[in-house]
Order: C-alpha cells, then sequence, then structure tokens
C-alpha cells in the first residue's frame, strides 16, 4: 500500500486549554477517568521518585509531562492488548493495572497485579523488545478470528532498534492487527531526537513500510485517544497496522540515576513546562463543565488518599522468599535446579 | 502441565518397526503435532513453499495453509520476537532458523526475552516455544554457517536444550518438545539429515522424554558421553576401537544437554571408571567441560582415570575440505583420545 508522508499535527486542545479540533465521544465519566489517571499518574511519579531518593525504592523512570499517554488506552477495550515500557505505567492502570503492581516488581513480586484478563504483559525493560511481541500478539489475535487489536508503545531512541522496524515490516506484510504507538520524549537518554533520526517525524517511518503514519500533539490526551481509536478501528476492521508518534516531553530524567540539566536547557524545559498535557486538559473540562472546581479538588484529594494507600500497601509487603529465585526460571524446575536450590537455602 | 522427566513406556514390542530418514522423523513430529493441536505454528525463512531450506518442513504447507507455515521476512530477531508474543497469548510456535549460527541474529530475543520470560513474569506467562534448526559441520559451509551452539544456550537458564541423534530420539524428542511449556531449543545435525534408523510407523503415537540420557552401546572399559552428530562418529570409533583393540566402550547419549541426566552417566563411570566427553562444538568452556566439572564435584570417587573432553579446537571452522576434515572431532581423533585414556 501507498501512504503519503503525513504532514498534519493533530491536536483538539491547544495548550492554552482552547478546543482547535473535533472532540472524541467521550461521556463525562470518561473524561473524568482520563483527567483522574493523568492526575494520580503524576503524584505517583512524583511519590516514586521520592521514595527512590529515601532509599525506599528502587531505579525508576519518571513520566511527569507525558501523562496523555492515557490516551493510548482509553480507545482499547478490555480484552484488547498493550505492550508498553516502564514509562507507560498511566496507560497501563488506565487499562486495568492496579498503581501497587509496578511498585510490587521492585520488592522482586514479577506478577503481582498482572493478569492475563487485563490483555497486559509486565513492563518492558530492554529498548524495542516488545514492538515485536505486539506483533506476535496481533498475529495470533488475527489466526484466532477475533477482532481484538494490540498495542505496542515504545520511545524515540527505540525507533532506532531493528526491532522496531522488523516489527512494523512484518505487521505490515501479515496486516496484523497492530498498533504502533511512539512517545516522542524528545530525548533517548541524553540523545536528543534530532540525532536519533535524520527524519524531521517518526510517523514517516510509517509510509515507509506501507502502513500510514499518524503524527499527533502528545500532551493533547483527547487528540491522543482521537487518533489512536482511528487506528484501532481500522485494526478491527482488518485494514491493517498503523504508526501513531505522540510529540511530548519528559520533564523530569530518563531514570533515578540520570541527571538531565547536564544535557537541556532551562529554555527549553520552560517552553515544554507551558504546554503541560494536565493544565490545558483540566482547563477544557471546567470550560466544558464537564468538571467544576470542587470535583477538581475532590478528585486531587482522592488521588492522593489512593496514593496513600497504595504507598502503605506497599511498605507493608514482606520482602520475597529466597526460594522464589529458583521457582519460576523453568515451568518445572530440572533436578540440578532443586539440587542447587538446596545446597544454597541448606535444607535438604 | 509439561513433560515430565520420567521414563515412558516405549511402544509395544509388539509394533512392527519400519526403518525412517531422521528429516523424515523431524518432518512427522511437526504434522503429527500440528494435527494434535491447532496452536502449534511454524514460522521461518522459507519454510512454507519451498519446504525449507534443508526440506524439513516439506508438505505442512498444503496441509496446513499459510497461517499455520508461515514464510517470514529474512529477520531472525523479528520473528523470534513474534513468537515470544504469540506464545504469550496461548500459541505453541516452532521456529525454524535456517542456520543455528543465526541465533546469534536473534540472541537479545532468545536470551534477554525468551529464557527470562517465566521468571520475569513470575511464572504468570509461560513461552511453548520450540526454536529448531540445523548446526554443525562436514558439508564445507564454513565459519558462520557450521558452528553448533549447544553449549551457548545451554549456558543461560530457562532454555532447555534438546541434541537427538537418532530418527526415533529426533521425533519422540520433538514431540514432547512442542508439548513442553519450557522454551526448548532443538537442535538437528546437517550431517543427520539423510541417515537411517528404526522407528514406529507414522501413525503409532510415542515420545521420548526431555532429560533422559540413553546407552546407546554397552561396555566396561571407557564411558563415553556425547550427543547429535557424534554420537554416530562415536559409535564407529567403538566398534573399530573393539575389533581392533578389543577395547570395550560404552558410549552415553545425553540426549538433552540442558538438563543434563548424570545419574546415567555417573552409572556409566561406576562401572567403567573412565570419562570421556566428546561433542563437535568448541571444547573451551563446552559441555564437555561441564560433563568433567561435574564429575569431580559430583562423583570424583568413581574416577579411575583423569576424566577428559574432546571437541573442536578454539579456531574458526574452515570452509576448506582438508582443513575442515582435520578440525572436526570425528572417529579418528575419537579413537586417538580413547587410546591415549587407556594406555595412561
Amino acid at each position: 500500500m501507498a501512504y503519503p508522508f503525513p504532514t498534519e499535527i493533530h491536536r483538539v486542545v491547544d495548550p492554552e486549554g482552547n478546543l482547535v479540533g473535533d472532540p472524541p465521544e467521550l461521556s463525562p465519566e470518561q473524561h473524568r477517568k482520563l483527567y483522574y489517571w493523568m492526575v494520580f499518574g503524576r503524584m505517583w511519579s512524583e511519590r516514586m521518585v521520592a521514595l527512590q531518593r529515601q532509599g525506599r525504592m528502587g531505579t525508576f523512570a519518571p513520566h511527569v509531562g507525558q501523562e496523555a499517554q492515557a490516551g493510548i488506552a482509553s480507545p482499547l477495550r478490555q480484552d484488547d492488548w498493550l505492550l508498553g515500557t516502564y514509562r507507560e505505567c498511566i496507560a497501563y492502570f488506565v487499562k486495568g493495572l492496579s498503581p501497587l503492581a509496578p511498585m510490587a516488581t521492585h520488592r522482586g513480586y514479577f506478577s503481582r497485579g498482572y493478569t492475563r484478563e487485563l490483555g497486559l504483559v509486565p513492563l518492558q525493560i530492554v529498548i524495542g523488545n516488545q514492538m515485536l511481541h505486539a506483533v506476535g500478539v496481533a498475529m495470533a489475535m488475527q489466526y484466532e478470528g477475533t477482532d481484538r487489536v494490540a498495542v505496542g508503545v515504545c520511545g524515540d531512541g527505540a525507533t532506532s532498534q531493528g526491532d522496531f522496524h522488523e516489527a512494523l515490516n512484518f505487521a505490515a506484510v501479515f496486516q496484523a492487527p497492530f498498533i504502533a504507538v511512539v512517545q516522542n520524549n524528545q530525548y533517548a537518554i541524553s540523545v536528543p531526537r534530532q540525532r536519533q533520526a535524520a527524519v524531521e517525524y517518526l510517523a514517516y517511518r510509517g509510509p515507509a513500510f506501507g502502513i500510514p503514519g499518524y503524527i499527533v500533539d502528545g500532551n493533547d490526551v483527547l487528540a491522543v485517544h482521537k487518533v489512536v481509536q482511528e487506528c484501532v478501528e481500522r485494526a478491527r476492521a482488518g485494514e491493517g497496522p498503523s504508526l501513531v508518534e505522540l510529540l511530548t516531553y519528559r520533564m523530569g530524567a530518563h531514570t533515578t540515576a540520570d541527571d538531565p540539566t547536564k544535557y537541556r536547557s532551562d529554555e527549553e524545559v520552560a517552553h515544554w513546562q507551558a504546554r503541560d498535557p494536565i493544565k490545558r486538559y483540566r482547563i477544557f473540562l471546567l470550560r466544558q463543565e464537564i468538571l467544576s472546581n470542587e470535583e477538581d479538588e475532590a478528585l486531587h484529594e482522592q488521588a492522593t488518599a489512593d496514593l496513600q494507600r497504595c504507598v502503605e500497601e506497599f511498605e507493608a509487603m514482606p520482602p520475597p522468599r529466597p526460594e522464589e529465585i529458583f521457582e519460576h526460571v523453568f515451568e518445572t524446575p530440572p533436578p540440578n535446579l532443586l539440587r542447587q536450590r538446596d545446597e544454597i537455602l541448606g535444607t535438604p | 502441565m509439561t513433560a515430565p522427566v520420567m521414563a515412558q513406556a516405549a511402544p509395544e514390542a509388539a509394533v512392527q518397526m519400519r526403518k525412517t530418514t531422521y528429516i523424515q522423523a523431524v518432518n512427522e513430529a511437526l504434522r503429527e503435532e500440528m494435527r494434535r493441536d491447532e496452536s502449534v505454528f511454524i514460522l521461518g525463512e522459507d519454510v512454507a513453499h519451498y519446504g525449507g531450506l534443508f526440506r524439513v518442513t516439506r508438505g505442512l504447507l498444503d496441509e496446513f495453509g499459510p497461517q499455520r507455515v508461515i514464510d517470514t521476512p529474512i529477520s531472525e530477531q523479528g520473528f523470534m520476537g513474534m513468537a515470544l508474543g504469540a506464545a504469550a497469548v496461548g500459541m505453541r510456535p516452532v521456529v525454524e532458523l535456517m542456520y543455528m549460527d543465526f541465533t546469534l541474529v536473534a540472541a537479545d530475543q532468545i536470551f534477554n526475552q525468551i529464557a527470562k520470560y517465566h521468571y520475569m513474569t513470575g511464572g504468570l506467562i509461560h513461552l511453548p516455544i520450540v526454536v529448531r534448526g540445523q548446526q554443525g559441520g562436514g558439508k564445507r559451509y564454513g565459519s558462520q554457517h557450521s558452528q553448533c551452539v549447544e553449549g551457548l544456550y545451554a549456558h543461560f537458564p530457562g532454555i532447555r536444550v534438546v541434541v537427538p541423534a537418532t530418527p526415533y530420539d529426533a521425533k519422540g524428542l520433538l514431540k514432547s518438545a512442542i508439548r513442553d511449556d519450557n522454551p526448548v531449543v532443538f537442535l538437528e545435525h546437517k550431517m543427520l539429515y539423510f541417515t537411517r534408523g528404526e522407528a514406529p510407523p507414522a501413525e503409532v503415537e510415542y515420545t521420548v522424554p526431555i532429560g533422559l540420557a540413553d546407552v546407546k552401546r554397552t561396555g566396561q572399559d571407557l564411558t563415553l558421553v556425547t550427543y547429535g552428530y557424534c554420537l554416530l562418529q562415536a559409535l564407529e570409533a567403538a566398534d573399530a576401537l573393539a575389533a581392533r583393540y578389543g577395547i570395550q566402550v560404552e558410549v552415553v547419549d545425553l540426549r538433552t544437554v540442558n538438563p543434563m541426566d548424570t545419574d546415567t552417566i555417573w552409572e556409566s563411570v561406576a562401572k567403567t571408571g573412565r570419562l570421556l566427553a566428546v561433542h563437535e562444538s568448541y571444547a573451551n568452556c563446552g559441555v564437555g567441560a561441564e560433563v568433567v566439572a561435574r564429575a569431580y564435584e559430583e562423583a570424583p570417587h568413581l574416577l579411575r582415570a583423569p576424566a577428559r573432553r574432546l571437541g573442536m579446537a578454539p579456531v574458526s571452522i574452515p570452509v576448506s575440505k582438508p582443513l575442515e576434515d582435520e578440525i572436526l572431532p570425528w572417529k579418528q581423533q575419537i579413537m586417538a583420545a580413547v587410546l591415549e585414556m587407556m594406555r595412561a
């Protein structure tokens, strides 16, 4: 198939909160749910960093500034699949994951909170690998004859990996019900987007593989929802995969082990600060009278209380049992592994 | 859920065995498992219309169609990752690597993802993936198409490694591998494909359990532990040693390299007191080194002479026939190693 390079940057609400495009059809309840997870997600990320600084949490990748990712998951049904990275926690929460789950992972409880029914696999750590997994999931859905779809999410840096290109190529060749979403937050740790790829927009990769590419204001949750929704509908109808590039910005560090002041200017950060995804959505919701100031306050209080409960539950988690190291290396542990376990644990 | 590590009844003695080739045995295992279970599918390069570069998947496209026998673009990392995704949601992919050397192209998905996925999902998601293909030298294919990779796979936790040598074992073990809920790498050898052996007829159901060695020749003088194509070389060497020198070598076919059935090895060494591990892959940091090290750790009292290993020298595999013949640790090298140990 031949698709042109995309030229339009999809936007529904501008940085000042003005409606500049047709909003997607969402009920007030759906709006409030999206807004809640964006608000909660930011608090959660900030708390995770604080906990890490206090030595109570492992290395964490903050996602502040990228809360509009909520719109990646909101067009999905529960039986669709979403495969993202460590920076897609909010999208995972929208899909149904408990915020306790990524925290539990730091305690060594890898599967806590995940179930097959949520259509989520644990957050991927290796750059780009999950894009191929998502195509495999999509092809399995296709084989089963369902209209379920798989969404793979990666960052701008991952688009330089072979996995990303192989995933788009496979999906295009087999017309898999797959949507590739790139959260272009402008940096792969310290390397800026311009040093990652020579194309102006990463979405151009789509037409190169024979699939449509979309450029989206990635700080506009309604634009994200709307474009992903369109791609999901195409995939469900058997019309093949798509590539969506979300233009956004990571306001914080790559991880708690990174210092972004070494590679970017205050002016640049201020420029993006003015494009805050939560602020503009809040203005939109207030103007549309989907949310009142009082409701907004109550929602913040609710998020604060939910987060507090979450942290308390996390802190109450006991460390895992030493024998767990051996338990899931294989589906059924071989005899020599059991012998080594017994040797190390000193049990007969 | 998975094939247990325990003896399984061999087919009834009444079953009339027939001669078949290794390649036919592998093809039959794939066909029968695909008939038995609709979640089994094959993907790889040239596996569908062409039937595989070595013709292992011949005829399967006709019976099962293009959704279950998939010709992929040339991208090993790509289809390995896809196999993971499909397996995670309930499929049972059988991935063909055209040459097992291409493991290295897909290494990130194999060792960083597939091998660790069950552990890193806390047992939530198991990956019933079989990665299969041919390896080894003997066809003058040169440095990048002749390597043996079982040691590489066995080095990483999380993957079972099967290296069958006979048509009977190949069919039975591939069936077990496909039914196993762990990732299994199934290593064929390009020199084995047209070798023949006894096996039950196609319609007679049997499996060979993963993780059990098999004594292929009995003897009281020396235990030779091997697997894969080297088994055939070792059996020839053992017959020659018996005829010429009266030395009786007991040949233990590991069949599975990970997990390793050391009980069967120690049982043999208890009788012979001598242990030689032989394989075509590099001796350096290889499976033979592992066998010998475990002997000294777990059963040193059984050894009446120093245990040894024999494998490929640490050089790239030459494409020239005389040079490749020189380097492959086959019959002549095996005989020399046994004689040296017996004379020490």
